[in-house]
C-alpha cells in the first residue's frame, strides 16, 4: 500500500492519542518494530476525503522531545531522521484541552523542527467540565498552524480533522516560539554548518541527543562532541533555560486565549475515588481483590475456550492420519507440528483475558495508583513502582511482561525487573503444576473450605512471588546503578475503559505471543520427535524384529506389544540416549532418564513437559490426555530403585525445579532483544537453573 | 527553606527554585516551575510517594525528589 502522504502522531501519555489512531486506522493497522530497537511502531493507513491515503505513524506517548526512557527516545529520531521511510510530512500534535499548559510544552519542541503541524485538541467536553474556556480560534491565529477540537472517545471532529490534514501545505506555517538561538548561540551555527541542517532547533537537539541517535555516524557524533566542548556546552542547564523560556511563551499564548472560572478548590471525582482505592487499608485490600479476581477468571474463563482449542487439534491430529498415508511425514506433521501448534494456540484464551484485564486496569488509570501505592515497597527490594505491571504480567508469560518493562525509565531498576520477571508462576507452568499435584496431593478439603491441592497450587503461585522479591534485593547490591533513580510520574483522571482499545490489545498481544513463542515451539516440537523417533545405528529395527517372535503375540495382546516396542524404542532413541547421559547428573533430584529427556526438552518451553511424559510413557488416543499420563505416570516405576517413580518427594522435586528453572527460549530471546547483550539471557540462565538444581536438591534430600 | 517534602496534606504553597539541576530539568517539564501554584493531595498508604495537584494535572513524585523543590 502506498501512501501520498505520511502523518505522525505526537502527544502526551494519557491524552487519548491511542484512541485518535484507532478511530483515524480502523483495523487497518499493523505493529511491527522501528528499526534497530524493539519499540512497538504501530502504522496505518487512512483514507483521506479528498481521496488519496495517508499513512498514520503513532509515536509513543512523551512529555517532552528530551528523552527519559526507550520508548521515548523515538520520537525525536522519527522526527528527525529525514532519510527514514518514517519521517512524517505532517505532524498532528494531540492536546489535552483540560491540562493545556503542560501539553503545550511538546507542541512547542515540536513546532521549532519546522515540520508541519496540525493540533488536534481533544477532551473538550472535559476541560468544560472543569470550567475552562479555550478561545480555540484565538489560539490558533497566535499559533499560526490549525487547531480542531475534537473528542476521540466520542468521535466527534474527526471529519474535520481528516479534511485538515488533506489540506496540508507542505510548507510549516507555524509562528516561532522562542529565541532559540540565544540558548546556545556559537554551538547552534557551528552544528549547523557542520551538519548541513538550517533549522536552530534541529541543531541544538542533535547537540542534545548526538550520542543515542541511530542515523549519526559515529564520525559525526563526535565532530559534535568536540563542538560542544569547544563552546562549553552543558546539556542540563540549557535544557533547563529552554523549559523555562518555554513555559513563558506558554503563558503568554494562555493569557488571554484560554480562562478558568475561579472556583473554590472543590472534590472532583477523580480525588473522591483516589481516597478510597488509595486507601491506606482499602487501597491494598481491593489491590488484591482485583487480583484475586483477575487469576480466578484467567483460569475459569478460560477452561471452555482451551478445552475447544485442544479438542479442535485432537481433530485435526486424528484427521492428518487418517487420511494421509502413514509415514514418517504423517507422523511429522500430526505428532510434530500440530501437537506443538496445540501447545502454543492452548494458551491464547489465558493470555488474551490477562492483556483484557492489564489493559482495563491501564485504560482506568488504575494501574498508575497501583504504582504509586507499591513504589515504597517495590524500591526497597531494588524494584520501581512501575515495575508491578510486569511482574503481574508475568502470571500469565513472561514474554510480553519484559517487552513491557519498557516504560521503566531507570536502567538498574529495568534490568531487575527483566531478571526476576520469569520466576513467576507463568500460564506454562500451571500445566505441570495441575498435573504433578493431582498425581501426589490427595483431593481432600482441609479445615472444610480449603482444598488441598488447591493450597498446593496458591503455595507455588507465593513461592515465584517470594522467590522474584529476594532475587531482586539480591540483586540490587549487586548492579551498579547507572543513573540517579527517580519516580516522577502522572496520574490520570479516572476514566472508564474505552473497549475498543481493550479489545485491540487482546488481539495484538495474542498475536505478537502466537508469533514470538509458536516459532520456538513449534521448531522444539519438531526436534523432539526428531530425537525420539529416530536412533543411532539398527537398534529401532531389531527392537521391531524382537517383538515380531511369536512368543510375544502368544502371551500380550497387540497393543500392549506396541507399547513395549514404542516404549524400548523411545529408550533407544537419541532422546533416550540424551536422557542417559544426563541421568548422573539429576539423580540426586529423585529424576530418572525418563525425567530427564522431559527436562531437557523442556528448556525449549516448560509446556512441552506434558507433551513429552505423554510421548515417553506412550499413551495411545489423546483423548483426556492429562488425565491418561497422570495415571501412566502413577503407575510407572523408578528403573533403578523399583520404587513408584513419582513419589510425593519426586514431584515436589520436580516442582520445585520449574518453578525456578529458565525453561523457555522464547523468554531467553526477548532478553536479548530488550537488552540487547548476550550477557543477560546468560546470567539469568545460569543463576536461574542453579536455583533450580539447589532447590530440587534440597526438596528431594529432605522428603525422600 | 521550605521543602515540597514537608508541605502537610491539603496545603498549597508557591515553588520557589530547586536544589538540583537534573531533577529540576525533570520537573519543570512535567509543569513544577518557579511562580507555579504546588498543592499536596495526597500521600502513598506506606507514606511515600506523594501526590500533588500542579498546572492543573495531578502529579507523583517521591519525597526525596520533592526534597529538591524549594518553596517561597
Amino acid at each position: 500500500m502506498k501512501a501520498e502522504i505520511r502523518v505522525a502522531l505526537v502527544g502526551n501519555p494519557n491524552t487519548g492519542k491511542s484512541t485518535l489512531f484507532n478511530l483515524l486506522t480502523g483495523l487497518n493497522q499493523k505493529i511491527g518494530n522501528f528499526p534497530g530497537v524493539t519499540v512497538d511502531k504501530k502504522t496505518g493507513y487512512c483514507n483521506l476525503p479528498d481521496n488519496r491515503r495517508a499513512q498514520i505513524i503513532d509515536l509513543p506517548g512523551t512529555y517532552s522531545l528530551y528523552p527519559k526512557s526507550r520508548d521515548e527516545s523515538i520520537v525525536f529520531s522519527v522526527l528527525a531522521d529525514r532519510d527514514s521511510e518514517l519521517n512524517p510530512d505532517l505532524i498532528v500534535v494531540i492536546l489535552d484541552a483540560s491540562n493545556l499548559k503542560r501539553n503545550l510544552l511538546l507542541y512547542t519542541q515540536v513546532a521549532d523542527l519546522k515540520i508541519p503541524v496540525i493540533v488536534a485538541l481533544n477532551m473538550m467536553d472535559v476541560a468544560n467540565k472543569e470550567g475552562i474556556t479555550i478561545d480555540v480560534n484565538g489560539l490558533s491565529k497566535k499559533l499560526g498552524v490549525p487547531v480542531m477540537p475534537i473528542s476521540a472517545r466520542r468521535n466527534e471532529g474527526i471529519d474535520e480533522l481528516k479534511k485538515q490534514i488533506s489540506y496540508a501545505n507542505q510548507f510549516a506555517l507555524q509562528q516561532d516560539t522562542i529565541d532559540i538561538k540565544a540558548l546556545a548561540p556559537q554551538l547552534i551555527d557551528s552544528i549547523g554548518e557542520e551538519m548541513q541542517v538550517d533549522n536552530p532547533y534541529y541543531a541544538l537537539q542533535l547537540a542534545h541527543q548526538h550520542e543515542t541517535l541511530k542515523f549519526l555516524s559515529p564520525d559525526e557524533s563526535s565532530r559534535i562532541e568536540e563542538l560542544e566542548l569547544q563552546h562549553s556546552f552543558h546539556s542540563q542547564k540549557a535544557q533547563a533555560t529552554e523549559t523555562i523560556a518555554r513555559y513563558n511563551y506558554i503563558n503568554d499564548l494562555l493569557y488571554d486565549t484560554v480562562t478558568k472560572k475561579a472556583t473554590a478548590h472543590e472534590e472532583n471525582t477523580s480525588n473522591r475515588i483516589d481516597k478510597v482505592l488509595t486507601h491506606r487499608v482499602f487501597g491494598f485490600v481491593i489491590f488484591f481483590a482485583i487480583l484475586l479476581f483477575m487469576f480466578q477468571a484467567i483460569f475459569s474463563w478460560s477452561e471452555y475456550p482451551m478445552a475447544l482449542i485442544e479438542q479442535l487439534f485432537i481433530w485435526a491430529q486424528e484427521g492428518v492420519h487418517k487420511l494421509l498415508p502413514a509415514g514418517p511425514l504423517t507422523d511429522l506433521l500430526a505428532d510434530g507440528v500440530i501437537a506443538g501448534l496445540s501447545g502454543v494456540l492452548v494458551f491464547i484464551p489465558q493470555i488474551a483475558i490477562l492483556f483484557a484485564f492489564i489493559s482495563i486496569l491501564e485504560d482506568t488509570g488504575y494501574m498508575a495508583r497501583v504504582t504509586f501505592m507499591m513504589d515504597k515497597i517495590m524500591r526497597k527490594v531494588g524494584l520501581n513502582g512501575k515495575s508491578v505491571v510486569p511482574l503481574i504480567g508475568g502470571f500469565a508469560c513472561a514474554v510480553p511482561s519484559i517487552m513491557s518493562t519498557r516504560t521503566i525509565e531507570n536502567w538498574k531498576d529495568r534490568m531487575i525487573t527483566i531478571m526476576v520477571t520469569p520466576l513467576i508462576t507463568c500460564s506454562a507452568r500451571l500445566p505441570v503444576y495441575t498435573l504433578l499435584i493431582a498425581l501426589v496431593v490427595p483431593n481432600r478439603n482441609v479445615w472444610w473450605v480449603f482444598n488441598l491441592q488447591g493450597l498446593a497450587l496458591t503455595a507455588m503461585y507465593l513461592l515465584s512471588l517470594v522467590s522474584a522479591i529476594v532475587v531482586a534485593w539480591v540483586m540490587k547490591h549487586i548492579l551498579k546503578a547507572r543513573e540517579r533513580g527517580y519516580f516522577i510520574m502522572e496520574l490520570p483522571v479516572y476514566r472508564m475503559p474505552r473497549w475498543n482499545n481493550v479489545l485491540l490489545t487482546m488481539f495484538d498481544r495474542a498475536k505478537t505471543f502466537v508469533l514470538e513463542a509458536g516459532k520456538v515451539i513449534i521448531a522444539v516440537s519438531v526436534i523432539l520427535w526428531v530425537l525420539a523417533s529416530y536412533g543411532p545405528g539398527d537398534r529401532f529395527n531389531q527392537i521391531e524384529k524382537k517383538y515380531n517372535q511369536p512368543q510375544y503375540g502368544q502371551k500380550m495382546k497387540p497393543s500392549e506389544i506396541e507399547h513395549a516396542i514404542a516404549s524400548e524404542k523411545l529408550e533407544s532413541s537419541y532422546a533416550g540416549y540424551l536422557g542417559h547421559a544426563i541421568e548422573p547428573a539429576i539423580r540426586p533430584l529423585g529424576f530418572d532418564w525418563k525425567i530427564g529427556i522431559a527436562l531437557v526438552t523442556s528448556f525449549a518451553a516448560r509446556e512441552v513437559f506434558v507433551g513429552t511424559m505423554a510421548t515417553i510413557y506412550s499413551v495411545d488416543g489423546n483423548a483426556d490426555e492429562i488425565q491418561t499420563v497422570k495415571e501412566k505416570m502413577g503407575n510407572a516405576r523408578n528403573a533403578n530403585t523399583g520404587q513408584p517413580a513419582f513419589t510425593l518427594a519426586v514431584a515436589l522435586s520436580l516442582m520445585m525445579f520449574y518453578a525456578f528453572a529458565m525453561q523457555c527460549a522464547s523468554t531467553v530471546a526477548v532478553v536479548y532483544r530488550e537488552t540487547k547483550d548476550w550477557r543477560w539471557p546468560f546470567v539469568q540462565f545460569v543463576y536461574m537453573t542453579v536455583l533450580a538444581y539447589l532447590a530440587s536438591f534440597i526438596t528431594y534430600q529432605l522428603l525422600k | 527553606m521550605k521543602k515540597l517534602s514537608q508541605l502537610e496534606i491539603g496545603k498549597k504553597a508557591i515553588i520557589k527554585e530547586f536544589t538540583d539541576l537534573e531533577m529540576s530539568v525533570k520537573l519543570m517539564e512535567m509543569g513544577c516551575l518557579p511562580g507555579e501554584e504546588i498543592r499536596v493531595e495526597r500521600v502513598a498508604p506506606l507514606g511515600d510517594p506523594i501526590a500533588v495537584n500542579v498546572s492543573g494535572y495531578m502529579l507523583s513524585l517521591r519525597k526525596q525528589e520533592a526534597s529538591t523543590i524549594i518553596l517561597q
